[in-house]
Protein backbone atom coordinates (compact mmCIF):
# COMPACT_ATOMS: atom_id res chain seq x y z
CA UNK A 1 0.00 0.00 0.00
CA UNK A 2 1.20 3.48 -1.29
CA UNK A 3 1.07 5.87 1.92
CA UNK A 4 0.09 8.68 0.80
CA UNK A 5 2.74 12.16 0.44
CA UNK A 6 0.26 14.30 2.27
CA UNK A 7 0.72 11.59 5.05
CA UNK A 8 4.20 11.79 5.28
CA UNK A 9 4.48 15.08 5.44
CA UNK A 10 2.22 15.20 8.66
CA UNK A 11 3.79 12.74 9.80
CA UNK A 12 7.40 14.19 9.31
CA UNK A 13 6.32 17.62 10.65
CA UNK A 14 5.04 16.14 13.72
CA UNK A 15 8.31 14.13 14.08
CA UNK A 16 9.81 17.61 13.84
CA UNK A 17 7.54 19.35 16.11
CA UNK A 18 8.46 16.49 19.22
CA UNK A 19 11.91 17.25 18.44
CA UNK A 20 11.49 20.64 19.08
CA UNK A 21 9.56 20.07 22.08
CA UNK A 22 12.50 17.75 23.16
CA UNK A 23 15.07 19.86 21.99
CA UNK A 24 13.75 22.90 23.89
CA UNK A 25 12.62 21.46 27.20
CA UNK A 26 16.56 19.84 27.35
CA UNK A 27 17.65 23.60 27.08
CA UNK A 28 14.90 25.11 29.82
CA UNK A 29 15.90 22.01 32.37
CA UNK A 30 19.63 22.72 31.73
CA UNK A 31 19.37 26.41 32.68
CA UNK A 32 20.66 27.60 29.07
CA UNK A 33 17.54 29.46 28.91
CA UNK A 34 14.98 31.12 30.88
CA UNK A 35 11.35 32.09 30.69
CA UNK A 36 12.37 35.26 28.89
CA UNK A 37 13.25 33.24 26.03
CA UNK A 38 9.15 32.15 25.45
CA UNK A 39 8.05 35.71 26.10
CA UNK A 40 10.19 36.66 23.48
CA UNK A 41 8.56 33.71 21.54
CA UNK A 42 5.14 35.39 22.45
CA UNK A 43 5.85 38.64 20.86
CA UNK A 44 5.95 36.94 17.36
CA UNK A 45 2.92 37.02 15.00
CA UNK A 46 1.65 36.81 11.75
CA UNK A 47 3.14 40.57 11.23
CA UNK A 48 6.54 39.83 12.46
CA UNK A 49 7.25 36.08 12.07
CA UNK A 50 11.03 36.22 12.03
CA UNK A 51 10.67 38.64 15.24
CA UNK A 52 12.81 36.36 17.34
CA UNK A 53 15.15 35.58 14.82
CA UNK A 54 16.30 39.01 14.46
CA UNK A 55 16.05 39.36 17.78
CA UNK A 56 18.68 36.57 19.00
CA UNK A 57 20.98 37.44 15.66
CA UNK A 58 21.45 41.05 17.16
CA UNK A 59 22.57 38.79 20.43
CA UNK A 60 25.01 37.36 18.71
CA UNK A 61 26.64 40.04 17.01
CA UNK A 62 26.28 42.21 19.88
CA UNK A 63 27.68 39.73 22.41
CA UNK A 64 30.87 38.96 19.77
CA UNK A 65 31.43 42.58 19.72
CA UNK A 66 31.36 42.77 23.34
CA UNK A 67 33.89 40.07 23.58
CA UNK A 68 36.18 41.11 21.12
CA UNK A 69 36.46 44.10 23.38
CA UNK A 70 36.56 42.16 26.46
CA UNK A 71 39.37 40.41 25.26
CA UNK A 72 41.15 43.51 23.92
CA UNK A 73 41.09 45.03 26.59
CA UNK A 74 42.40 42.38 28.96
CA UNK A 75 45.01 42.14 26.99
CA UNK A 76 46.13 45.83 27.89
CA UNK A 77 49.21 46.97 30.02
CA UNK A 78 47.33 48.59 32.46
CA UNK A 79 43.99 47.13 31.62
CA UNK A 80 40.83 49.29 32.41
CA UNK A 81 38.35 47.26 34.84
CA UNK A 82 36.16 49.99 34.44
CA UNK A 83 35.86 49.36 30.72
CA UNK A 84 35.63 45.83 31.42
CA UNK A 85 33.18 46.34 33.58
CA UNK A 86 31.03 48.31 31.56
CA UNK A 87 31.21 46.01 28.76
CA UNK A 88 29.97 43.07 31.14
CA UNK A 89 27.17 44.87 32.41
CA UNK A 90 26.07 45.34 28.67
CA UNK A 91 26.74 41.49 27.97
CA UNK A 92 24.34 40.93 31.09
CA UNK A 93 21.54 43.02 30.16
CA UNK A 94 21.29 41.56 26.49
CA UNK A 95 21.97 37.89 27.93
CA UNK A 96 18.98 38.66 29.99
CA UNK A 97 17.23 40.17 27.83
CA UNK A 98 16.79 37.45 25.35
CA UNK A 99 16.97 34.59 28.10
CA UNK A 100 20.36 33.42 27.67
CA UNK A 101 20.46 32.27 31.88
CA UNK A 102 23.45 30.86 31.82
CA UNK A 103 25.42 33.54 29.90
CA UNK A 104 23.86 35.99 32.15
CA UNK A 105 25.15 34.35 35.63
CA UNK A 106 27.97 34.07 33.88
CA UNK A 107 28.82 37.91 33.73
CA UNK A 108 27.17 38.43 37.40
CA UNK A 109 30.03 36.44 38.17
CA UNK A 110 32.57 38.33 36.47
CA UNK A 111 31.21 41.22 37.77
CA UNK A 112 31.74 40.65 41.26
CA UNK A 113 35.10 39.58 40.61
CA UNK A 114 35.65 43.00 38.72
CA UNK A 115 34.77 44.61 41.71
CA UNK A 116 36.93 43.04 43.62
CA UNK A 117 39.94 44.91 41.61
CA UNK A 118 38.84 48.06 43.27
CA UNK A 119 41.51 48.38 45.85
CA UNK A 120 40.46 51.14 47.29
CA UNK A 121 37.26 49.83 48.90
CA UNK A 122 38.74 46.27 49.20
CA UNK A 123 41.94 46.97 50.65
CA UNK A 124 43.97 43.58 50.45
CA UNK A 125 42.13 41.05 48.96
CA UNK A 126 43.47 37.65 47.28
CA UNK A 127 41.92 38.91 43.86
CA UNK A 128 44.33 41.42 43.83
CA UNK A 129 47.43 39.66 43.53
CA UNK A 130 46.24 37.99 40.66
CA UNK A 131 43.33 40.30 38.95
CA UNK A 132 44.39 39.65 35.44
CA UNK A 133 43.93 36.01 35.61
CA UNK A 134 41.13 36.04 37.64
CA UNK A 135 39.33 38.35 35.00
CA UNK A 136 40.98 36.15 32.70
CA UNK A 137 39.10 33.25 33.60
CA UNK A 138 35.93 34.65 34.03
CA UNK A 139 36.18 36.18 30.45
CA UNK A 140 36.60 32.12 29.56
CA UNK A 141 33.39 31.33 31.00
CA UNK A 142 31.16 33.76 29.67
CA UNK A 143 32.91 33.16 26.26
CA UNK A 144 31.97 29.08 27.07
CA UNK A 145 28.32 29.76 28.25
CA UNK A 146 27.78 32.14 25.25
CA UNK A 147 29.37 29.77 22.72
CA UNK A 148 27.17 26.90 23.97
CA UNK A 149 23.81 28.51 23.89
CA UNK A 150 24.80 30.20 20.61
CA UNK A 151 24.65 26.72 19.61
CA UNK A 152 21.77 25.51 20.81
CA UNK A 153 19.61 28.66 19.64
CA UNK A 154 20.93 27.93 15.99
CA UNK A 155 20.01 24.29 16.34
CA UNK A 156 16.89 25.52 17.49
CA UNK A 157 15.65 28.09 15.02
CA UNK A 158 16.68 26.08 12.13
CA UNK A 159 14.23 23.21 13.71
CA UNK A 160 12.13 25.74 13.77
CA UNK A 161 12.13 26.45 10.29
CA UNK A 162 12.45 22.85 9.46
CA UNK A 163 9.13 22.70 10.68
CA UNK A 164 7.43 25.73 9.60
CA UNK A 165 8.78 24.45 5.76
CA UNK A 166 7.22 21.14 6.48
CA UNK A 167 4.03 22.46 6.80
CA UNK A 168 4.11 22.58 10.76
CA UNK A 169 3.60 25.31 12.95
CA UNK A 170 5.98 25.73 15.90
CA UNK A 171 4.62 24.65 18.83
CA UNK A 172 4.34 26.81 21.68
CA UNK A 173 6.74 26.58 24.51
CA UNK A 174 5.94 25.94 28.07
CA UNK A 175 8.98 26.71 30.76
CA UNK A 176 9.49 23.97 32.55
CA UNK A 177 12.82 24.99 34.47
CA UNK B 1 0.38 68.20 15.19
CA UNK B 2 -2.38 70.02 17.13
CA UNK B 3 -4.53 69.06 19.91
CA UNK B 4 -4.31 65.22 21.46
CA UNK B 5 -3.02 62.11 20.15
CA UNK B 6 -4.62 61.13 16.90
CA UNK B 7 -7.07 58.28 16.52
CA UNK B 8 -6.62 57.33 20.50
CA UNK B 9 -3.05 55.94 19.46
CA UNK B 10 -0.74 56.53 22.10
CA UNK B 11 2.87 57.93 21.01
CA UNK B 12 5.48 56.56 23.25
CA UNK B 13 10.01 57.23 23.01
CA UNK B 14 11.77 54.41 24.32
CA UNK B 15 15.38 55.46 25.17
CA UNK B 16 17.81 52.71 25.46
CA UNK B 17 21.31 52.01 24.66
CA UNK B 18 21.16 48.86 24.15
CA UNK B 19 20.25 47.60 20.60
CA UNK B 20 18.62 44.76 21.51
CA UNK B 21 16.62 45.94 24.08
CA UNK B 22 15.42 48.47 21.97
CA UNK B 23 14.25 45.93 19.71
CA UNK B 24 12.43 44.36 22.58
CA UNK B 25 10.46 46.93 23.77
CA UNK B 26 9.50 48.11 20.28
CA UNK B 27 8.00 45.08 19.93
CA UNK B 28 6.43 45.28 23.28
CA UNK B 29 5.17 48.27 22.68
CA UNK B 30 3.58 47.74 19.22
CA UNK B 31 2.17 44.66 20.33
CA UNK B 32 -0.44 46.87 22.73
CA UNK B 33 -0.78 49.26 19.91
CA UNK B 34 1.07 52.26 20.58
CA UNK B 35 3.35 54.31 17.97
CA UNK B 36 6.70 53.45 18.97
CA UNK B 37 10.23 55.51 18.52
CA UNK B 38 13.07 54.60 19.78
CA UNK B 39 16.55 56.76 20.35
CA UNK B 40 19.52 55.64 21.74
CA UNK B 41 20.41 57.96 24.32
CA UNK B 42 19.21 60.54 26.63
CA UNK B 43 20.37 63.68 24.35
CA UNK B 44 18.68 62.13 21.05
CA UNK B 45 15.22 62.00 23.24
CA UNK B 46 15.41 65.50 24.67
CA UNK B 47 16.31 66.49 20.88
CA UNK B 48 12.95 64.66 19.44
CA UNK B 49 10.73 66.12 22.77
CA UNK B 50 12.10 69.40 20.97
CA UNK B 51 13.98 70.55 23.81
CA UNK B 52 16.42 72.83 22.77
CA UNK B 53 18.13 73.61 26.44
CA UNK B 54 17.02 77.03 26.32
CA UNK B 55 13.96 77.24 28.73
CA UNK B 56 13.21 80.75 27.78
CA UNK B 57 12.64 80.22 24.58
CA UNK B 58 10.11 77.31 25.43
CA UNK B 59 8.09 80.09 28.04
CA UNK B 60 7.72 82.66 25.15
CA UNK B 61 5.09 80.34 23.34
CA UNK B 62 2.29 79.46 25.45
CA UNK B 63 3.28 76.65 28.59
CA UNK B 64 -0.30 75.54 29.28
CA UNK B 65 -0.75 73.19 25.38
CA UNK B 66 3.05 71.94 25.24
CA UNK B 67 1.32 70.10 21.97
CA UNK B 68 1.85 72.71 20.52
CA UNK B 69 5.71 72.60 20.68
CA UNK B 70 6.86 69.12 19.62
CA UNK B 71 6.98 68.22 16.22
CA UNK B 72 5.53 65.14 17.04
CA UNK B 73 3.28 64.98 20.06
CA UNK B 74 5.06 62.01 22.93
CA UNK B 75 2.54 60.42 25.14
CA UNK B 76 5.02 58.63 27.77
CA UNK B 77 8.73 58.03 27.68
CA UNK B 78 10.06 55.16 28.64
CA UNK B 79 13.85 55.13 29.58
CA UNK B 80 16.53 52.63 30.95
CA UNK B 81 18.21 53.92 34.06
CA UNK B 82 21.83 52.99 33.28
CA UNK B 83 23.08 55.03 30.31
CA UNK B 84 26.36 55.99 29.32
CA UNK B 85 26.21 60.09 29.28
CA UNK B 86 23.32 61.21 30.60
CA UNK B 87 21.52 58.23 32.08
CA UNK B 88 17.96 57.72 32.80
CA UNK B 89 17.15 59.48 35.71
CA UNK B 90 19.56 62.78 34.63
CA UNK B 91 16.67 62.65 31.63
CA UNK B 92 14.03 62.36 34.11
CA UNK B 93 15.05 65.25 36.10
CA UNK B 94 15.47 67.32 33.17
CA UNK B 95 11.87 66.62 31.34
CA UNK B 96 10.42 66.80 34.95
CA UNK B 97 12.46 70.31 35.68
CA UNK B 98 10.95 71.61 31.93
CA UNK B 99 7.73 73.60 32.21
CA UNK B 100 7.46 72.71 28.38
CA UNK B 101 8.25 68.52 28.77
CA UNK B 102 6.72 68.04 32.39
CA UNK B 103 3.29 66.62 31.54
CA UNK B 104 4.97 63.41 29.74
CA UNK B 105 4.83 60.76 31.91
CA UNK B 106 7.86 58.88 32.65
CA UNK B 107 8.95 55.15 33.05
CA UNK B 108 12.32 54.00 34.72
CA UNK B 109 13.53 50.42 33.45
CA UNK B 110 16.35 49.06 35.30
CA UNK B 111 18.42 46.09 34.36
CA UNK B 112 20.07 45.99 38.20
CA UNK B 113 19.68 42.15 39.67
CA UNK B 114 18.29 43.49 42.91
CA UNK B 115 16.80 47.10 42.47
CA UNK B 116 18.41 49.24 44.78
CA UNK B 117 15.24 50.51 47.10
CA UNK B 118 16.76 53.96 46.94
CA UNK B 119 17.20 53.89 43.63
CA UNK B 120 13.52 53.05 42.77
CA UNK B 121 12.21 55.59 45.34
CA UNK B 122 14.68 58.06 43.95
CA UNK B 123 12.84 57.54 40.47
CA UNK B 124 9.33 57.83 41.73
CA UNK B 125 10.36 60.61 43.73
CA UNK B 126 11.47 62.70 40.61
CA UNK B 127 8.10 61.76 38.90
CA UNK B 128 8.46 59.06 37.54
CA UNK B 129 5.36 56.89 37.23
CA UNK B 130 6.44 53.44 37.35
CA UNK B 131 9.60 51.61 37.51
CA UNK B 132 10.34 48.34 35.99
CA UNK B 133 12.40 45.69 36.48
CA UNK B 134 13.97 44.39 32.77
CA UNK B 135 13.73 42.39 31.54
CA UNK B 136 10.23 44.22 30.66
CA UNK B 137 7.18 42.23 29.85
CA UNK B 138 4.16 42.54 28.11
CA UNK B 139 2.14 43.24 31.26
CA UNK B 140 4.56 45.80 32.74
CA UNK B 141 3.62 47.44 29.11
CA UNK B 142 -0.40 46.68 30.14
CA UNK B 143 0.73 49.43 33.03
CA UNK B 144 1.56 51.91 30.47
CA UNK B 145 -1.88 53.06 29.06
CA UNK B 146 -3.45 54.74 32.51
CA UNK B 147 -0.62 56.88 32.79
CA UNK B 148 -0.94 58.10 29.16
CA UNK B 149 -4.88 58.63 28.95
CA UNK B 150 -4.98 60.59 32.83
CA UNK B 151 -2.56 62.96 31.90
CA UNK B 152 -4.68 63.08 28.19
CA UNK B 153 -7.45 63.85 30.94
CA UNK B 154 -5.40 66.96 32.58
CA UNK B 155 -4.67 68.34 29.41
CA UNK B 156 -8.43 68.52 28.16
CA UNK B 157 -9.57 69.46 31.53
CA UNK B 158 -6.65 72.17 30.78
CA UNK B 159 -7.71 72.99 27.97
CA UNK B 160 -11.57 72.99 28.06
CA UNK B 161 -12.05 73.63 31.44
CA UNK B 162 -13.72 70.06 31.63
CA UNK B 163 -13.28 66.64 30.77
CA UNK B 164 -13.85 65.31 27.51
CA UNK B 165 -15.02 61.86 28.24
CA UNK B 166 -17.46 62.17 31.33
CA UNK B 167 -17.33 58.23 31.33
CA UNK B 168 -13.96 57.74 32.69
CA UNK B 169 -15.70 59.00 36.34
CA UNK B 170 -15.12 55.20 37.62
CA UNK B 171 -16.89 55.73 40.81
CA UNK B 172 -20.07 56.32 41.32
CA UNK B 173 -22.01 59.56 41.93
CA UNK B 174 -20.25 62.84 43.01
CA UNK B 175 -22.44 64.79 45.11
CA UNK B 176 -22.01 68.46 44.01
CA UNK B 177 -23.47 71.70 45.68
CA UNK B 178 -23.57 74.08 43.08
CA UNK B 179 -20.90 76.03 40.77
CA UNK B 180 -18.55 76.33 42.56
CA UNK B 181 -17.69 72.87 43.03
CA UNK B 182 -17.50 71.95 39.32
CA UNK B 183 -14.00 72.94 39.42
CA UNK B 184 -13.87 69.92 42.32
CA UNK B 185 -15.56 67.71 40.49
CA UNK B 186 -13.14 67.93 37.79
CA UNK B 187 -10.48 67.60 39.90
CA UNK B 188 -12.25 64.31 41.46
CA UNK B 189 -12.75 63.18 38.11
CA UNK B 190 -8.97 62.97 37.38
CA UNK B 191 -8.37 61.88 41.03
CA UNK B 192 -10.45 58.93 40.56
CA UNK B 193 -8.76 58.19 37.19
CA UNK B 194 -5.96 58.16 39.15
CA UNK B 195 -6.68 56.25 42.16
CA UNK B 196 -7.85 53.74 40.06
CA UNK B 197 -4.35 53.58 38.26
CA UNK B 198 -2.24 53.00 41.41
CA UNK B 199 -4.84 50.57 42.46
CA UNK B 200 -4.21 48.42 39.51
CA UNK B 201 -0.79 49.35 40.14
CA UNK B 202 1.17 45.59 41.19
CA UNK B 203 4.59 47.89 41.89
CA UNK B 204 5.02 48.65 45.28
CA UNK B 205 5.54 52.31 44.97
CA UNK B 206 5.87 53.04 48.43
CA UNK B 207 5.72 56.72 47.31
CA UNK B 208 3.16 57.85 44.42
CA UNK B 209 3.86 61.37 44.65
CA UNK B 210 2.32 62.33 40.74
CA UNK B 211 4.71 65.13 40.20
CA UNK B 212 3.22 65.20 36.39
CA UNK B 213 -0.18 66.65 38.30
CA UNK B 214 -0.51 69.81 37.96
CA UNK B 215 -0.05 72.27 40.85
CA UNK B 216 -3.12 73.51 41.12
CA UNK B 217 -4.66 69.54 42.13
CA UNK B 218 -2.93 69.11 45.33
CA UNK B 219 -3.28 65.31 45.45
CA UNK B 220 -1.44 65.61 49.02
CA UNK B 221 -4.25 67.40 50.58
CA UNK B 222 -7.30 66.23 51.48
CA UNK B 223 -8.23 63.61 49.14
CA UNK B 224 -11.88 62.82 48.70
CA UNK B 225 -12.75 59.65 49.44
CA UNK B 226 -15.18 57.49 47.43
CA UNK B 227 -16.22 54.43 49.33
CA UNK B 228 -18.11 56.88 51.85
CA UNK B 229 -19.37 59.75 50.20
CA UNK B 230 -20.15 62.75 52.21
CA UNK B 231 -21.08 66.30 50.80
CA UNK B 232 -18.01 68.21 50.39
CA UNK B 233 -18.13 71.19 52.66
CA UNK B 234 -16.56 74.31 51.38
Amino acid sequence: MEIGGEYLEILGSSILMTDYLEYSNALFREGLLDGQFIQLQMLRDDSNPDFVVEVVTLFFEDSQRILNELSKTLDEQNVDFKKIDANVHQLKGSSSSIGAQRVRNACIAFRSFCDAQDVESYGFCFFVLFPDQMCLRCLQQVKQEYLLVKNKLEALLRLEQQIVAAGGVVPTLNDVS
Amino acid sequence: MGMAATDDQFHVLAVDDSVIDRKLIERLLKTSSFQVTTVDSGSKALEFLGWHGNEISMFSEASISPNNHQEVEVNLVITDYCMPGMTGYDLLKKIKESAFLRDIPVVIMSSENVPSRITSYRCLEEGAEEFFLKPVKLSDVNKLRPHMMRTKLNNDIIENGKPENEEKQENGEIITTGEADSEMQQFQTAQSLQQQTSQNNNNNNDNNKRKSMEEGLSPDRTRPRYSDLTVMSN
